[in-house]
């Protein structure tokens, strides 16, 4: 790690973080329409998509957020960004809370520091507008360029910025390979200038040698911006590579929090050490892979106590009926009622 | 030993309107009885066309424009449909990416199990349901006696593959020809599914050709590894060799692009540019246009396959130039 690696031990994060997410939690209502509900008798059901989920992203740190399909990564990167409003817990970021209804005018100066990365550069941009509209519309949403010549300064130094050709500009996004769409996603999370960058899946849509392109560009333009990174993925391997701090996710809950290198050394979570096992080893060590076991449960009715139970060989009775709650473990934070008693 | 498959000189075409275009060209691997062979590459290198036109799935106007396809040394890419058809499931198993469309969704899973059972052996209703009981168990779905009768949509993904799995097998197949099959899995679910095909074909003695884009289940599974580029294999070999010491420059390229679990770097490796489409495939070796080691003989002349130390590499800088296709 080139950047602003934090020393072991520095779970407890810096005096002032960037991002602070408290208590963060989303449910979303999945029941039948009222009329079947009524007549079927049916109850309401509630899915759980993220609950309680705490953590704080210093200033130009990457935090990333791991975890299997379901597990909530997404939408705790679409509350962070505003997309959907949190059932409970807030977002503080740089001291403005963005839930609370005072600090409307502070929210909206906000709002033009953060930007968000899709994963699939094929869905998130207009394919009937041109590139350079494409990345111009943030410069003219915010009122940051205002003659013509000015946005088209901009937009062709945005461009240059990702590797691509200005004279592109004029190009369709169909008209461009994945790798090149991605960048065009950059550029226009580029153009008003943010500090905080949520990026949900960048590169899991992309080829291996095309994701290695855009890894190293983002971590060039973090070292050249100063950027903060949120980054949301499934692959341990990509977030080895770009994290600072990692947080893992199952059924909604944060269940490690710790700086990368630790993690990766000396994983906690029974969840952490699974997931870290079930990866194919490429470095043909021929390390002996314990066999994972079951699959992840059904979010709308998850297991009682602490939701990882069924799967875990460390498992006893208390883990059945008691959600256990972060503790501290080093330098990283764990939920786990085992590493918590010290018998794992 | 015949070896279970042997393709030679492959080369499949779609005309269009604008011309021909050459999806795959010159693709040639054996696999021997048991053996387990990778097939990597990027989207657009033509893994998944070298399958399909294996097993004589090439939608038209699609077609097999040259080269053969041999099944225990007989020829199967010129069959009539009909024979071929019953080649298909039986002799040759298949897994796809995503088992939500492999499956009928309209069938419980024990009715289309036993569909294919009896299509290819002559076992009673009775004996084929038997029969897929015990696949199902063998493929590790808990409480089969009862999950047999359920619909796929009642499975997870996991379970989902795992059922599909048994589908391949069920008439024993020789061969069993797996397009990402873990693709559309979580990593957990990935791992067991890698570990259950990897069991399942030992077993049945079996030789897989598995499709992928991930260098680390290749890494896993496979015995030897053909990475392909532009519809052309750059290089095949022992898994060991390909990946830990990688000839071709885009092999080379491609296993320094991928991030390491196991150790820190600051700066991935990475190719420039991206595989070309199929209308624009440069002239000579197809990567010489992104290649760091590209000199005289690449943009004119087209290596061929060559043996190098344990592998074979398609590659001018193994091979010596070619003065008298220069002088031309």
């Amino acid at each position: 790690m080139s950047m602003t690696a934090p020393a072991p031990g520095d779970a407890v994060e810096p005096a002032k973080p960037l991002v602070e997410i408290k208590g963060l939690g989303r449910v979303f209502d999945v029941s039948k329409p009222w009329l079947n509900r009524v007549t079927e008798r049916l109850p309401r059901r509630l899915l759980t998509a993220a609950a309680d989920v705490t953590f704080s992203i210093g200033k130009r740190e990457t935090f990333a957020l791991v975890g299997e399909s379901g597990s909530g990564k997404s939408t705790v990167a679409k509350m962070v960004v505003g997309l959907i409003a949190p059932t409970t817990g807030e977002v503080i970021i740089d001291g403005v809370s963005m839930s609370a209804r005072r600090h409307d005018s502070e929210r909206r100066r906000l709002r033009r520091r953060i930007q968000m990365i899709f994963q699939d550069p094929y869905a998130s941009l207009n394919p009937r507008w041109r590139a350079l509209d494409i990345i111009a519309e943030p410069l003219r949403a915010f009122g940051i360029a205002q003659s013509a010549t000015q946005i088209a300064q901009q937009v062709g130094d945005l461009l240059k910025l990702v590797g691509l050709d200005p004279a592109d500009g004029t190009k369709y996004p169909h008209e461009f390979s994945g790798g090149q769409r991605q960048r065009i996603a950059i550029a226009r999370a580029l153009a008003c200038n943010p500090e905080f960058i949520v990026c949900d899946e960048p590169t899991s849509a992309l080829d291996v040698s095309v994701q290695a392109q855009i890894l190293n560009l983002m971590r060039d333009l973090q070292d050249r911006f100063g950027l903060t990174y949120l980054f949301i993925s499934h692959n341990l391997a990509v977030v080895r590579h770009m994290a600072n701090r990692i947080g893992v996710m199952y059924l909604g809950r944060l269940v490690e929090v710790a700086p990368a290198r630790e993690m990766f050394a000396k994983p906690k979570h029974p969840y952490t050490r699974m997931l870290l096992d079930a990866v194919p080893d490429l470095d043909l060590t021929g390390r002996k892979r314990k066999p994972v076991e079951g699959e992840v449960p059904n979010p709308i009715d998850p297991p009682p106590g602490c939701p990882f139970h069924p799967r875990c060989p460390f498992a006893f009775e208390r883990c059945r009926v008691e959600m256990p709650l972060p503790t501290l473990a080093g330098a990283a934070t764990v939920r786990c009622h085992a590493v918590e008693e010290g018998r794992i | 030993m015949t070896p279970v498959l042997s393709v030679q000189n492959l080369r499949v075409e779609f005309p269009t309107r604008r011309g021909i275009l050459t999806a795959i060209d010159d693709v040639s691997f054996d696999i021997a009885p048991g053996e387990v062979l990778g097939v990597v590459g990027e989207s657009g290198a033509g893994k998944s066309i070298t399958g399909t036109a294996i097993i004589g799935l090439i939608e038209p106007p699609g077609r097999i424009a040259s080269g053969q396809v041999l099944l225990r040394g007989s020829r199967i890419d010129n069959l009539p449909p009909d024979e071929m058809r019953r080649i298909r499931g039986k002799r040759i198993g298949m897994v796809f990416q995503d088992p939500l469309t492999s499956l009928n969704p309209l069938y419980r899973i024990g009715e289309q199990l036993i569909e294919t059972i009896r299509t290819h052996t002559t076992l009673s209703e009775s004996a084929a349901r038997n029969k897929a009981l015990s696949l199902l168990e063998e493929v590790g779905i808990p409480a089969p006696d009862t999950r047999i009768d359920a619909y796929p949509h009642q499975f997870s993904g996991g379970m989902r593959q795992r059922v599909v799995l048994a589908l391949a097998l069920a008439a024993e197949p020789e061969l069993v020809i797996a397009d990402e099959p873990t693709t559309a899995l979580d990593v957990s679910v990935q791992a067991q599914i890698i570990a259950l095909l990897k069991r399942l074909c030992a077993q049945h003695g079996a030789a897989v050709m598995l499709i992928t884009h991930d260098m680390g289940v290749i890494a896993e599974t496979a015995d030897r590894v053909a990475v392909m580029y532009a519809g052309r294999i750059a290089e095949i070999g022992p898994v060991r060799d390909v990946i830990k010491q990688p000839l071709h420059p885009y092999t080379r390229g491609l296993m320094g692009s991928i991030p390491s679990l196991a150790h820190d770097s600051d700066r991935l490796v990475q190719i420039p540019g991206s595989m070309p489409r199929l209308t624009a495939i440069p002239s000579g070796c197809p990567f010489h246009p992104r290649c760091p080691r590209a000199f005289t003989p690449c943009p004119t002349f087209r290596p061929e396959l060559a043996p190098e130390q344990k592998s074979e590499v398609a590659c001018w800088l193994y091979t010596a130039f070619p003065v008298t296709a220069a002088a031309e």
